[in-house]
């Protein structure tokens, strides 16, 4: 067999395969927070909660009503979503005007009452979800044994990535929302509801993020706390993108994956490091980012 | 010379005072610091249910003892030696903290040992796990009280390499307690005429195992072996099963499984996992009628911790009785002198290294038709004596223990 660096090339596929797809998550949790922070200007530190609270509701929705994952799917995200957009209108509107740090703030103390709070009631060692039907059991790669929910994953993950690149790119609503924010005033002037399309941008990041959130839930531990781990990593993924970049972004959501991926067969113990280290280089090189606009 | 007799009496005297007033109960008051993961990982293997054992203990007694009533303070140590260290020194030198239970990240126990070593005060760690806590990092300031990685190893990984499973892979948590485990397993596995194949280290804690996992099948070791602990065990267990490792052939051992994390898991991913554990609620009458009243306080069934937790806080209080004092060597002493019979344990005794010994329990988990509610989860395959399952004072590198 074949070896790099002491390792079967059969062996470092599949590692980089698994990387993949734990970079679709990072793409998609970073791509909220772009959106949020490209549009709206607000560091977003409830997004790891907002994850969370996705992952939380499928299992809820599925224990007490017996709702199935398909159904979750869309439903769990749209509840997210709607606490999204009334956190933003209760909240993070009486502060727009503010400094960056006050969204921050805010949005981070939010995080830790909405995660106390969950953790009094759930407790930290994981609720079950059941795999669906459909993708229980796996295909055997020959390099790797591929379970049919990570290949699930993946698809998901980026149809829904490219999907919101073209809207906020490429489709009228997109273009109003770019106009909204860069320059409110005018926009209003031309007819344009721009605070409810403020409140909307928030809450479509939100949702974002519950849609990684219900993707994670059969396969990761859904606990209280497990966006807070995850969230500090996508951060530095949307730093290393360039803030605000929707594309940056992705791209690099699906490469820090795989640096990450690598990292576990080379040097395992440094895997939870590597992010950081890059986002450092990354940092002296290109202060906005490898995809952000010099300020 | 008649000044100078009254003098030196009243000097006499004045020490006397002294000496007895050190004897006696500082503050007037027992100060206990409950130190626990709150809200992290290891949050539901003892956290605010931990206290609640903890003040069910103070109750149990009485409240108070010699006339000086028992107060409890808790901390969150949130996993971080640094904020274990602070919390405790701030306890020592400005609470005036007599005695600090709970304990469980064993890098935090660590940490919070050294300081009440330099401040002596006593600690009594009952959720850790690494055997180096009464080994090289012993101190005469704490007791280790209800299991540690030296029977971990022992029980399970004894067991699995007699039932044929010869080779290794080890999947460690990367801190104190991972390394600690790691090293007795790798002992174990060797004397037995085993072999090691691959050991991996993870950063604690970790969210995706399936890169690890991964590792494991192409290791070709016949036992994949999970050398760490909470979230990190159960969602290793989860992957190993979306990844088919035992449909594949490999057998999954788990080395320290709490039984909020079987609770998690459920019988059905679970069942047929062996584990050593060092108590468990459904033993023994005592164990049973301690656990409905917990369950009253609590909505869920103790764990080996919560039960430790308990056992050794009436313990250290009936101590501080017998000894008159609070001072942390006359109680050490006294508890080290008195045997435990209580819900806990049976003939249970403390060494000089500071290690409670006492019986310890291979279990297996029960299938969905043996189990009977949601707590109904082990059954107890074999007893490991006390003295067999822990670690011999002729191979501990203890600085208390003349070698």
């Amino acid at each position: 067999m074949s070896m790099i660096f002491g390792v079967p090339i059969a062996v470092l596929s599949g590692q980089l395969l698994l990387g993949l797809i734990n970079g679709a998550f990072y793409a998609l949790l970073s791509l909220g927070l772009a959106v949020i922070f490209g549009l709206l200007k607000i560091i977003n530190f409830a997004h790891g909660a907002f994850y969370m609270l996705g992952a939380l509701c499928t299992v809820v929705l599925f224990n007490t009503l017996g709702v199935n994952y398909w159904v979750a799917l869309i439903l769990a995200p749209l509840i997210v979503g709607v606490v999204g957009v009334l956190i933003e209108f209760f909240l993070l509107r009486k502060i727009a005007n503010e400094d960056h740090i006050y969204s921050l703030l805010l949005t981070f103390g939010l995080a830790l009452v909405i995660q106390g709070v969950l953790t009094n009631i759930y407790g930290v060692s994981g609720l079950r979800y059941p795999i669906p039907e459909v993708f229980r059991g796996g295909v055997n790669l020959g390099f790797m044994f591929l379970p049919y929910y990570r290949a699930w994953v993946i698809v998901a993950a980026l149809v829904v990535c490219i999907g919101t690149w073209f809207m906020i790119e490429k489709t009228k609503l997109g273009s109003y929302l770019r106009a909204g924010t860069e320059n409110s005033q005018l926009m209003q002037a031309f007819g344009i509801n721009v605070p409810l399309l403020v409140s909307l941008t928030y809450g479509f990041g939100v949702m974002l993020a519950a849609f990684a959130g219900v993707l994670a839930a059969p396969i990761y531990s859904v606990t209280p706390v497990m966006g807070a781990n995850i969230l500090i990593i996508v951060f530095a993924v949307v730093v290393i993108g360039g803030m605000g970049s929707i594309l940056g972004a992705v791209i690099t959501g699906l490469a820090m994956g795989i640096i990450e991926g690598l990292t576990k067969v080379f040097y395992p113990e440094a895997s939870s490091t590597v992010i950081f280290l890059v986002m450092v280089l990354v940092l002296l090189v290109r202060p906005s980012g490898l995809f952000g606009k010099e300020a | 010379m008649k000044i100078m007799k009254k003098l030196l009496s009243a000097a006499i005297a004045s020490t006397i005072i002294a000496t007895t007033a050190q004897a006696a109960i500082s503050d007037n008051e027992i100060r206990i610091g409950y130190l626990a993961d709150m809200s992290g990982t290891y949050r539901d293997l003892a956290g605010p249910n931990g206290l609640v054992a903890l003040q069910m203990a103070v109750e149990d007694v009485g409240g108070q003892v010699n006339g000086a009533n028992i107060r409890v303070v808790s901390a969150d140590d949130r996993n971080s030696p640094d904020v274990a260290s602070s919390t405790v020194r701030q306890w020592v030198e400005n609470d005036g903290v007599d005695m600090v239970a709970g304990l469980v990240a064993s890098s935090v126990t660590i940490a919070a040992t050294r300081i009440l070593e330099q401040s002596n005060r006593l600690g009594i760690v009952s959720g850790s796990a690494a055997s180096s806590i009464t080994n090289e990092h012993c101190t005469p300031n704490h007791i280790h009280y209800v299991y540690d990685t030296y029977p971990l190893a022992n029980g399970t990984a004894q067991a699995v390499v007699q039932e044929g499973g010869d080779s290794w892979f080890i999947l460690t948590a990367d801190y104190a307690f991972g390394h600690a485990l790691e090293g007795d397993v790798e002992k174990v596995v060797t004397a037995n005429g085993g072999t090691v194949v691959q050991k991996v280290r993870h950063p604690f804690p970790t969210g995706d195992f399936s890169s690890f996992i991964l590792q494991a099948q192409s290791s070709g070791a016949k036992v994949v072996a999970l050398a760490n602990a909470g979230s990190d065990t159960t969602n290793a267990i989860t992957t190993a099963g979306e990844f088919g490792l035992t449909q594949s052939g490999q057998t999954l051992a788990a080395l320290l499984l709490f039984l909020t994390d079987v609770h998690a898991l459920g019988v059905q991913a679970a069942q047929g996992i062996q584990l050593t554990t060092g108590w468990y609620w459904d033993m023994d009458d005592d164990a049973r009628a301690w656990s409905d009243r917990f369950m009253q306080r609590t909505g869920v069934r103790p764990t080996m911790v919560h039960a430790g937790i308990y056992s050794s806080t009436v313990h250290y209080l009936n101590a501080v009785k017998e000894a008159g004092t609070d001072e942390a060597q006359a109680v050490r002493q006294q508890m080290m002198n008195t045997p435990i019979n209580d819900m806990f344990a049976k003939g249970g005794y403390i060494r000089e290294d500071g290690r409670m010994v006492h019986d310890m329990y291979l279990a297996q988990v029960k299938t969905p038709a043996e189990s009977k509610d949601e707590w109904d989860l082990y059954k107890i395959v074999r007893t490991i004596p006390g003295d067999e399952a822990y670690r011999p004072l002729s191979e501990s590198q203890c600085k208390l223990v003349n070698n």
